[in-house]
């Protein structure tokens, strides 16, 4: 393509660009995301491109590799255009039998398909795919569809349009007005009203102003700005570019973890070709306008993600936060007016100038519009990216789309927001998920990561684990926080090991509510949060630690004894495995575990098929 | 390349380029030479403490050799739930060293990592760039015995 003069040049090439596209033409999609490229989607596209070719079908069908398509646990994801078959798990020795048979003769492969794990059923087309027909994929649209860095492939498919569209028709303070109207909430964690946000930010003096684009995602288990940045970085980018022409800025900054590095390479390939047509840089399409984007990779800090430690640490400091206000809004980037949004909320604008402020705020509930992209994972049948309306429940979400606890288990808890957020147990399965609704029954919508956990997970274990994390990760410039949460992980761990006394949920509670309100950034106040929801909603499992000295879900490996029962065959699988030798036993005799040397590594437990492996002490000494 | 060129290299660096050069002298030594950070702060007239201050606050950076292979495992929640945490103890007792540690002959380094972002396929360990999900111990002892005999072939 060539450089782009003004916008009546940009309007006529995306209209070419859309006359040039046929949507019959046969597309063979493989996915291309981190997941899909984990379980060897890399050979499957080149095994396609070599069949292409050998088949002399090059002209006929096109090959694309695209962004993450969500459904990561079953990859590498393979889909035929323009009928949409779905195959799962595709091997480089499938692909000539799909050029052959579906693309070329439009037949479904049954030994490939799908398997429904819920019903059974084979299923052949992707739309039919439970784990996809309960999504609404509006900002993930493009992921799937277009090649991840072709300018040309997302203008097609009308990106950019929403850019254009503000450069020639809107005054800044409209687009702002556009972005209030419809009620856009950041998907960093907090929700605060976007638009405000640009407002305070558009409205604050200063010679020069900077957006930043949060991709720092630190939360473990939330992977959506890695997937939307890897798939379709032009869409985060012209968000981007809509806010700079909102605020008045000339210069944005992506700051992405280190983490992440197609992410980083797929979005620097992205900017040196918006630079290319004139999309970005000076005087963009003849408009005046001149706004260029520039990376920063993270170094691993979790902190960084909070938005003035992130400053810090794009100003070459250590990442540790600054006391707020000033607000970056007003004081941020070398001490100038900084608007930060994270990825996913930039990715959200283009979509609301496109089809309007009403078209956006008539999705989701009434205080939080829109969609929010989920992260489904931890002990779940179907894993990876879900995308629906806010106010969508909490059971749609883990059993319809998620198809359920897999190996027959029970649900349990599902924790939301990461470190900052809660465990919500069964009794709220049918909570409709928004900002608000979460916050009022302690928990957090934070980056949209859902870790689903079944009754082999135990919450106290759970509560430390987080504690760990932000213990790990507070920057230590705080008191509260620094000490603080040290000393509540010492009382769980104390709990964990059987050594909790009466009196120490009482204290762990009072201590939380200190470290929440003397803290002095988001890590410190809301770290208390995995440990309050948890007391609150399975206080009987941290009771049953202290005064039982037991841990009923079996994972507190200080509270457990293995034990073989009755039931055992001696088929000997257990000696084999147990890395000291502390299983003893005639062939077809029941074995013994000998307590002094066992390592409760739990091997034994995980091989035996005879669920003749018991872990809880309690079962022991009965017997 | 030597230090300055290095610098040459980044084009116009500030004092607020620090992390970016610090990350490219990780790139190009593998870790933090002391001398090297010396020579840094002579040429951009960034205190020393400084630049230490910054290569202790994040975990990307070394300040010692590390092993030719990074071997890097998941704590992260997903995984945790997961059996993460087995995981972490497998990889030890396969390597025979602790987190943070290189095996005696500079092979290996074993990190553990808070998310490796790859979540769906918990839990997750990284070799060098290459992802492994949906690990278990058996998988461990395949993988880690074959890079030592890769290891071995290319000795
Ligand atoms: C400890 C901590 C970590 C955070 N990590 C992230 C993060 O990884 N990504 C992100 O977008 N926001 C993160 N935030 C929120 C940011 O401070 C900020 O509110 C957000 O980037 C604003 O963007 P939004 O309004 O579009 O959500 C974090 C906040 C805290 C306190
Ligand atoms: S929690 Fe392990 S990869 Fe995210």
């Amino acid at each position: 393509m060539e450089k782009l003069k003004s916008l009546s040049d940009f309007f006529s090439q995306h209209k070419a660009l859309v006359d040039q596209t046929d949507p019959n033409k046969p597309m063979i999609v493989v996915c291309g995301g981190t997941g899909c490229i984990a379980l060897g989607a890399v050979s499957v596209h080149q095994a396609f491109k070599e069949a292409i070719q050998r088949l002399g079908l090059t002209d006929e069908v096109t090959l694309k590799s695209t962004g993450c398509h969500g459904f990561c646990e079953k990859g590498p994801a393979v889909v035929i255009h323009p009928d949409r078959f779905f195959y799962p798990g595709v091997t480089p020795e499938d692909v000539t039998e799909i050029l052959e048979r579906t693309v070329m003769a439009g037949e479904a492969i049954e030994r490939l398909a799908y398997i429904d794990p819920a019903s059974g059923k084979k299923i052949t087309y992707e739309y039919d795919v439970p784990f996809y027909a309960g999504q609404e994929r509006n900002v993930f649209q493009y992921n799937g569809k277009i090649d991840p860095v072709d300018i040309e492939d997302y203008i097609s498919h009308g990106g950019y349009c929403g850019f254009a569209k503000v450069l020639d028709e809107y005054k800044p303070e409209e687009v702002i007005e556009t972005v209030i109207k419809a009620g856009l909430r950041g998907r960093g964690g907090g929700g605060f009203p976007v638009g405000l946000k640009w407002k305070f930010c558009h409205e604050a003096e200063g010679d020069k102003k900077y957006i930043i684009c949060n991709a720092d995602e630190g939360d473990p288990g939330a992977f959506m700005d890695r997937s939307l940045l890897e798939g379709t970085p032009h869409s985060v980018m012209e968000g981007m570019l809509i806010a700079g022409y909102a605020i008045g800025a000339s210069t944005g900054i992506i700051y992405v973890r280190a983490e992440y590095p197609l992410a980083v390479s797929n979005t620097a390939k992205a900017i040196e070709l918006a630079r290319k047509v004139n999309l970005l840089g000076g005087n963009i399409l003849g408009s005046g306008f001149s706004f260029d984007i520039e990376i920063r990779q993270g170094a691993g800090a979790f902190v960084c993600g909070e938005e003035t430690a992130l400053i810090e640490s794009i100003e070459g400091q250590r990442g540790m936060p600054r006391p707020r206000p000033p607000f970056p809004a007003v004081a941020g980037y070398h001490g100038r007016p900084t608007n930060i949004n994270n990825v996913e909320t930039f990715a959200n604008v283009p979509l609301i100038i496109n089809k309007g402020a009403d078209w956006y705020s008539s999705i989701g509930t009434e205080k939080s519009t829109g969609t929010k992209i989920f992260a489904l994972a931890g002990t779940v049948a179907n894993t990876g990216l879900v995308e629906v309306p806010m106010g969508a429940t909490l059971r749609h979400i883990v059993f319809d789309i998620g198809g359920g606890i897999p190996d027959g288990k029970k649900f349990k808890a599902a924790q939301l927001g990461g470190p900052s957020g809660g465990c919500l147990p069964t009794q709220h399965l049918d909570c409709e998920i928004d900002y608000d609704s979460l916050q009022s029954i302690g928990a957090m919508m934070g980056s949209g990561g859902l870790i689903v956990m079944d009754e082999t997970n135990c919450m106290v274990d759970v509560a430390k684990y987080f504690l760990q994390f932000v213990q790990a990760e507070s920057c230590g410039k705080c008191t509260p926080c620094r000490i603080g949460t040290r000393e509540m992980l010492d009382m769980l761990e104390k709990i964990c090991d059987g050594k909790g006394q009466p009196g120490d949920l009482e204290e762990l509670e009072k201590l939380a509510n200190d470290v929440n309100s003397a803290s002095l950034c988001g890590l410190g106040q809301t770290a208390p949060n995995p440990v309050l929801s948890t007391l609150k909603n399975f206080r009987a499992e941290y009771e049953a630690h202290i005064n039982d000295k037991r841990c009923p879900a079996g994972a507190c490996e200080a509270l457990l004894t293995y034990f073989i029962l009755e039931t055992c065959v001696g088929c000997g699988a257990c000696v084999r495995v147990c890395p000291v030798n502390a299983i003893e036993g005639d062939k077809k005799q029941r074995h013994i575990i000998e307590p002094g040397l066992c390592i409760k590594c739990g091997q034994c437990f995980n091989i035996c098929k005879f669920n003749a492996v018991s872990k809880d002490g309690k079962e022991h000494a009965a017997i | 390349m030597t230090v300055l060129e290095l610098l040459g290299s980044m084009g116009k660096v500030t004092p607020g380029d620090l992390i970016p050069i610090l990350q490219e002298v990780q790139n190009q030594y593998g870790y933090l030479p002391q001398g090297v950070l010396l020579e840094i702060s002579e040429h951009t007239i960034i205190p020393a403490s400084r630049i230490y201050g910054v290569a202790t606050f994040y975990e990307q950076f070394h300040l010692e050799p590390r092993g030719k292979h990074i071997i890097k495992c998941c704590r992260g929640t997903a995984c945790h739930v997961r059996g993460g945490s087995t995981l972490i103890k497998d990889i030890k007792n396969e390597l025979g060293i602790d987190e943070g540690e290189t095996t005696e002959d500079l092979q290996f380094t074993f990190e553990t990592v808070a998310c490796l972002g790859t979540c769906a396929l918990a839990p997750v360990m990284m070799v060098d760039d290459k992802y492994y999900g949906k690990m278990d111990a058996k998988k461990v002892k395949t993988l880690i015995a074959e890079l030592r005999s890769a290891v071995k072939e290319t000795a």
